[in-house]
């Protein structure tokens, strides 16, 4: 059995735009979508910015019974699987429903409900919280309401790798079809962590920005944080091509790894079996990648190993390949981050678009790769990858072509 | 009676190193004691709630913060300055 799989649909919501056309429009234009972060008790805070969903009216949306139910990760997952199955044209009901199953990646859940429900007993002294609590704020809660808005029954459940959660999510959701388990998946990935507790906690590891995200640039100093979701609809091909869906570009590999070495130190080997398992499981030779979506997460450690991987990889090949980093706009969606950053390779393998990593200021020795600095570029791209590498040595790496 | 800075920095260094604090030599690297970037960050964490200050401390790049990691007898004196600068 030969089975290939192809992406029918995409759909996102983040600091970029609310939607996945309005997010690559940003990307070509490389506008930052980083700005004064707006939340509850932010002057209690050492950091200030942050990539945040703005202009947002969740009563917009969803109904007040919908709202009880969903966090804001659940609402921005919700959001743009709507855009992704409006666009795919994927009637879930018209095959067997149980061939259709939704895996979404996200690190830290319902974060809103928890934070805010927190507040409620601690430092308000509250004895009863909301009923709804649990169900908000589960990890599986946004794939779980995900899979009811469209009668999804088959393989269904939640990936939390921390910031590879995404695209440990889109990758499993690439066997299943693959393997001949199912015929299509929604796959993808929702954060939202911005909230007091989740800065509070990430300042405490010291390595966030409180200026921006310069990825690759030597005058770096750390990562910014941000939110929103991203949903495709992957769909075996022959499936998508006998119901006449568009095909917006066909997912060719996959591969994960572990360090097994540092909860949060990452390891260049680690990161470079990932994306020598991506080209391995694709049969691609690396002269034949022209994009790499990096984690590119702006901190010293990430980016340094990131490009060493990458040399270590590709080795001649790295010097003809463009490499960007689009946290440098919509900052570090966490579990989210992979899925928003598939459409940067979307992009370059449809459009043509290569997004840049923006703040680029300074070159940096350890990161002389061609990281497409401040401007998109126009290049034809027929293979594209996009990395993802976790806290805890986690990394998840896949291999997309242009569609055939 | 302010805290001794010097007592107090080298305890909590002791105990990341897991070493008697007259192991802790002034001289001596974190990395000579086995400290790591994680220990470090930690070690901030307890400086920071032992004297009530706030340490100019990035995890990126330690070399780049404005305060000085090369050895514990820097560390004191940059946590001297910063609890006087508290006034």
């Amino acid at each position: 059995m030969n089975r290939r799989v192809v992406i029918t649909g995409q759909g996102a919501i983040n600091a970029l735009g609310h939607s996945a056309a309005a997010t690559m429009q940003a990307m070509a234009e490389g506008r930052c979508g980083i700005g004064p972060l707006e939340i509850r008790d932010v002057e209690r805070l050492q950091i200030g910015i942050a990539g945040q969903v703005k202009g947002y009216d969740e009563a917009e949306h969803f109904g007040r019974q919908e709202l009880v139910l969903f966090d804001r990760f659940t609402q921005f997952a919700l959001l743009a699987a709507r855009e992704a199955m409006a666009q795919s044209g994927l009637d879930v009901a018209a095959n067997d429903p149980t061939r259709t199953g939704v895996v979404l990646g996200t690190s830290g859940g319902g974060l809103q409900t928890q934070d805010e429900n927190y507040r409620l007993v601690y430092e308000e002294g509250k004895n009863r919280v909301h009923p709804f609590v649990v169900p908000r704020l589960m990890n599986n809660a946004a794939t779980s309401h995900v899979s009811m808005a469209y009668g999804a029954q088959g393989p269904s459940f939640t990936v939390a790798t921390a910031c590879a959660s995404s695209n440990h999510a889109m990758g499993l959701a690439f066997h299943f079809i693959r393997s001949g388990m199912v015929d299509s998946m929604l796959t993808g990935g929702s954060e939202s962590m911005l909230v007091f507790g989740g800065i509070k906690a990430w300042e405490g590891l010291r390595v966030m920005s409180k200026d921006g995200c310069r990825p690759f640039s030597a005058t770096r100093n750390g990562m910014v944080q941000g939110e929103g979701a991203a949903v495709f609809v992957f769909e075996e091909l022959e499936h998508a091509r006998a119901r006449g869906a568009e095909i917006i570009a066909e997912v060719i590999g996959f591969a994960m790894s572990s360090d097994a070495s540092d909860i949060v130190m990452p390891s260049r080997d680690g990161a470079a079996r990932a994306i020598a398992g991506a080209l391995k499981d694709a049969k691609l030779n690396p002269s034949d990648v022209g994009y790499i979506n990096a984690h590119g997460t702006g901190t010293a450690a990430n980016d340094k190993t990131e490009c060493g991987a990458v040399r270590d990889v590709f080795g001649a090949a790295a010097d003809k390949l463009m490499i960007s980093s689009t946290k440098s706009m919509h900052g570090h969606l966490i579990g989210g981050t992979g899925a928003v950053e598939l459409l940067a390779c979307i992009m370059a393998l449809r459009d043509g678009v290569i997004a840049p990593t923006i703040g680029y200021e300074e070159p940096d020795p350890e990161c002389n790769l061609d990281v497409v600095p401040n401007e998109a570029r126009q290049a034809k791209v027929d293979v594209a990858i996009s990395n993802a590498f976790a806290f805890g040595g986690m990394n998840a790496v896949l291999a997309l072509r242009r569609a055939p | 009676m302010a805290v001794n800075v010097k007592d107090k920095i080298v305890e909590i260094i002791a105990e990341q190193a897991i070493l008697q604090p007259s192991d802790v030599a002034m001289d001596a690297t974190l990395e000579d004691l086995g400290v790591d970037s994680l220990g470090l960050v930690e070690a901030i964490f307890a400086i920071e709630e032992a004297f009530d200050i706030q340490v100019p401390f990035n995890a990126n790049d330690p070399t780049e913060s404005d305060f000085d990691v090369s050895n514990i007898g820097a560390m004191i004196k940059a946590v001297e300055t910063l609890v006087a600068a508290k006034g």
